[in-house]
């Protein structure tokens, strides 16, 4: 029996008059289906001075609609052993959920009867709120969070859509009311902004045709894209403390801003990143770090260029009297792969990893969906996850050397550190 | 020993014994290109004694270190080479190892597997620089207020029982802990006829015998090592522990000592904790993946709902023997966890006093019946419940489990509720941020 999926994804799409989106990519894996359903209302389109609404808005936008109440759709949900995970990142609010293909038609009615008709009651908003606090509260006490919001604040500034926290202060989800909530969802939870990625068991003609009942009558509203300034943080290195007692391990988090994921060096940035903390273990910064000084059971990077300039940030977490080796440490793979570049062995080996992980990065519905979101949010088409072998291909050892000295520079580091002292 | 395949309902799945003694499952899965392969080992934190906590867990550190045929400097790219990813973990009945790759891969990942099972070289250099690193995992635990509640709520719960210390060990075993120590425990429990491998992906059964022949036959069975039989006394009063250090936060957990996965109490209490706090995945890792439904599930309607509780989970899982019913709950800000344990207790005697209701039941069932088939989406998913289950609850458990869910009775629920839940069997832990009294 052959693989349904060796050859690549085989999407299929239709865009409507309201300029929603829908993808749809048929599997047979399990009886199941996936639903990702995103809007453009993620925390940049925050207003100034109330930072967390979009946040507090999904926490809040499927308790009760104009149609039926918090108790029914609770009920509904649970019936059918679905969870719905509504959640918000710095561009997006995402609908996700997976259900049996048996519940499919249901379930797709009532994500879209959430996002379109929600009522926000003053209740449910009060009782969300809370819990909103209440996780702020837990992520003060946090010291990878604390790490994480202040290098993006050291990067970017507090004011910059990147730099402040995107789950808002205590302060701010205090002043948010029911009114903000409704303006909110009026602006950003509209067709035009919609990209519906249905991954599973289903039939794609039948699934247009219900989506097209679901969405008919909607209004588009107009297509924005929220325009990310560059950062004005002046590039030099600078270092942040924040001291929590009774903690055990320290945190550390240090980083550079980079690229736009349209950026055209964007592939040879991402195996630089792959070879200096993420291949095997951890890359580069893992053996030096665990393996050769056993400092720690974590060191890695991740890049996340996005519609905006994205961060590069290595993360570690070490005993605290070893924060100043772990960052000599950092330091010096820095800044051994910014003067000197990758080797011809790590290029061979990173390509052979990142293509070869394709198949395995789209094995779930769930991934597959998720893919499939990220090559609608930047256009980079339905043949994309066809056409990333030969884009890697591409990629030089020139390539990646030359992004190397662009952005590894330890002089020129934000680092953030939160510990017991 | 060689022994004819098995015979179950599960017909998908082909298991087979190497004459070593070595179990060999494998599912032919063609939906993606990919292969996943396990290795089980019947040995966890459970057969660890006083002085030696951690020591299972170290060997699993210790057996991604090179081997004789794969050197130290070797290991790293070996499996990602083939865009494959590869890890391992330990818990209280178990350690297992996985890789997932292309299917290509399937020779090489046997191949690292029959290394790992018998010539690991544990040199001296390598157990020291893995003390400090498995410090630094413990310390990174203890960073979370939540998991350090954890450790010490099980370690009042149980007296005799060596599940009460944490997988990870204690830290002042993981100080003094020799090379010696980790060896002995490696030879002693890594033997083929205490080992399971699981292969699942797109293969043909066939060849992975063979292939699992080639790579593993050579290895000698050994003596099968004696497993840790304690019998927890029975508890006959409510204990507490009570947590005060720096934070924001207060945290409430409250554990009840629980059936084995074979016990006949099992099931219902399976079904109970769906009723009460909606149902999880039935096997370790899905039990993580994702919040379940709950928003009608008792607890959360009662803590959650009401304004007490921003965050209300419950935990059993299937083991060899008895362990722990968990339920956690994050007070909301400004809540004491005085006001969260009451509000909790009350729920659970109503259900005591007055049983479920058959639509609960109903509920839980197909939200359990949802997430077996929501769990077999990939490979590693489907090789890991494959592995689980037969390491932990022996053939044919994985294959009978939606039958035994749906067997269950509210009457059954009530009883394990009434019996399960009460005072005196349960351990109740508070975590009091220190200034937020």
């Amino acid at each position: 029996m052959a693989s349904t999926l060796a050859s690549g994804l085989s999407p299929v799409r239709h865009t409507f008059d309201s300029g929603a989106r829908v993808i749809i990519q048929e599997t047979s894996a399990t009886p199941a289906v996936s639903i990702n359903a995103s809007f453009l209302g993620g925390s940049v389109y925050d207003p100034v001075g109330l930072p967390g609404l979009s946040y507090l808005v999904s926490r809040v936008i499927d308790r009760g609609t104009t149609r039926q109440t918090a108790d029914a759709i609770a009920e509904e949900l649970d019936q059918r052993g679905v969870t719905l995970r509504i959640g918000t990142t710095r561009h997006s609010m995402t609908f996700c959920t997976t259900c049996l293909t048996e519940d499919f038609d249901d379930v797709l009615d009532l994500v879209l009867e959430v996002a379109r008709f929600p009522i926000f009651f003053d209740e449910e908003l009060g009782k969300r709120r809370a819990e909103a606090i209440t996780a702020l509260r837990q992520n003060e006490d946090n010291p990878s969070v604390r790490v994480g919001e202040a290098l993006s604040e050291m990067l970017y500034g507090p004011e910059h859509p990147y730099g402040r926290p995107a789950r808002g202060s205590v302060d701010s989800l205090e002043r948010v009311d029911r009114a903000e909530l409704v303006s909110f969802h009026a602006q950003h939870i509209r067709p035009s902004v919609l990209t519906l990625a249905i991954v599973g068991d289903v039939r794609a003609s039948h699934t247009f045709d219900r989506v097209a009942r679901l969405l008919d009558g909607w209004d588009g509203g107009p297509k924005r894209q929220a325009l990310v300034p560059p950062p004005t943080i002046e590039p030099r290195r600078r270092v942040r403390e924040i001291v929590m007692p009774g903690k055990s391990q320290s945190e550390i988090a240090y980083g550079f801003t980079t690229i736009s994921r349209l950026d055209p060096r964007y592939h040879a940035y991402w195996m630089l990143n792959n070879i200096l903390g993420q291949f095997g273990l951890g890359g580069r910064l893992a053996d030096n770090i665990r393996e050769r000084q056993g400092m720690a059971y974590y060191a890695f990077s991740t890049f996340n260029a996005n519609v905006g300039e994205g961060p590069l940030v290595i993360r570690a977490g070490v005993d605290p009297t070893n924060v100043e080796r772990t960052i000599e440490a950092i330091d010096v793979e820095v800044q051994d792969l910014g003067r000197l570049g990758p080797t011809a062995v790590e290029m061979d080996e990173s390509r052979g990893y990142l293509i070869g992980s394709i198949p395995r990065l789209l094995e779930t519905n769930d991934s597959i969906a998720a893919f499939l979101q990220d090559c609608e949010r930047f256009d980079l088409g339905l043949d994309y996850d066809r056409r990333l072998p030969e884009l890697l291909n591409a990629v030089t050892i020139d390539h990646v050397r030359a992004a190397a000295a662009e952005v590894l520079d330890p002089t020129r580091a934000a680092i953030a550190i939160a510990g017991p002292k | 020993m060689h022994l004819p395949a098995t015979s179950s309902v599960d017909t998908q799945t082909r298991s087979d014994y190497l004459p070593n003694g070595l179990k060999v499952v494998v599912r032919e899965v063609h939906t993606a290109p990919l292969v996943s392969v396990w290795c089980w080992y019947r040995v966890g934190s459970g057969d660890e004694s006083a002085g030696r906590t951690g020591v299972s867990h170290w060997v699993e550190h210790m057996n991604f270190k090179g081997t004789v045929n794969i050197p130290r400097e070797q290991m790293k790219g070996i499996v990602e080479r083939f865009g494959g990813m590869w890890n391992g973990y330990t818990w209280i009945d178990q350690t297992t190892y996985l890789e997932t790759a292309g299917r290509a891969a399937l020779d090489r990942l046997l191949f690292i597997e029959a290394e790992r099972m018998a010539y690991g070289l544990y040199e001296p250099a390598e157990c020291e620089s893995e003390r400090t690193v498995i410090i630094s995992e413990l310390q990174g635990g203890e960073n979370d207020p939540d998991q350090l509640l954890d450790t010490e709520v099980t370690a009042t719960a149980f007296r005799a029982h060596p599940y009460g210390h944490p997988t990870i060990g204690w830290v002042d075993d993981l100080r003094s802990m020799t090379r010696d120590d980790l060896y002995g425990h490696y030879r002693r429990f890594y033997i083929p006829n205490n080992a399971t491998l699981v292969v699942v992906g797109d293969v043909d059964a066939s060849d992975v015998l063979r292939r699992a022949e080639k790579h593993f036959a050579s290895i000698p069975e050994g003596p099968l090592p004696q497993r840790v039989r304690v019998t927890e006394p029975v508890q006959i009063g409510e204990r507490r522990v009570a947590v005060e250090r720096e934070g924001t936060t207060a945290y409430v957990k409250v554990v009840f000592h629980a059936p084995a996965a074979t016990e006949p109490d099992f099931f219902p209490m399976l079904v109970l904790d769906a009723v009460l706090t909606g149902a999880k995945g039935v096997n370790l890792w899905s039990s993580f993946r994702g919040v379940p439904p709950q928003r009608k599930a008792r607890l959360y309607t009662a803590l959650v709902e009401r304004g007490l509780a921003s965050l209300v989970s419950g935990a059993i899982l299937p083991t060899v023997q008895p362990y722990l019913y968990t339920l956690s709950f994050t007070a909301i800000d400004g809540v004491s966890p005085g006001v969260v344990e009451a509000a909790a207790f009350e729920e659970i005697e109503r259900v005591r006093t007055a049983g479920v209701e058959s639509a609960e039941v109903a509920r839980a069932q197909h939200q359990l019946r949802a997430r077996l088939v929501l769990d077999n989406d990939s490979v590693t998913n489907i090789a890991h419940q494959l592995g689980y289950f037969e390491t932990v609850a022996g053939p044919g458990f994985l294959s009978s489990l939606q039958q035994r869910i749906d067997a269950v009775t509210p009457e059954q629920v009530w009883d394990v509720a009434r019996r399960r839940l009460s005072p005196t069997n349960r351990t109740v832990g508070c975590y009091q941020p220190l200034g937020r009294s």
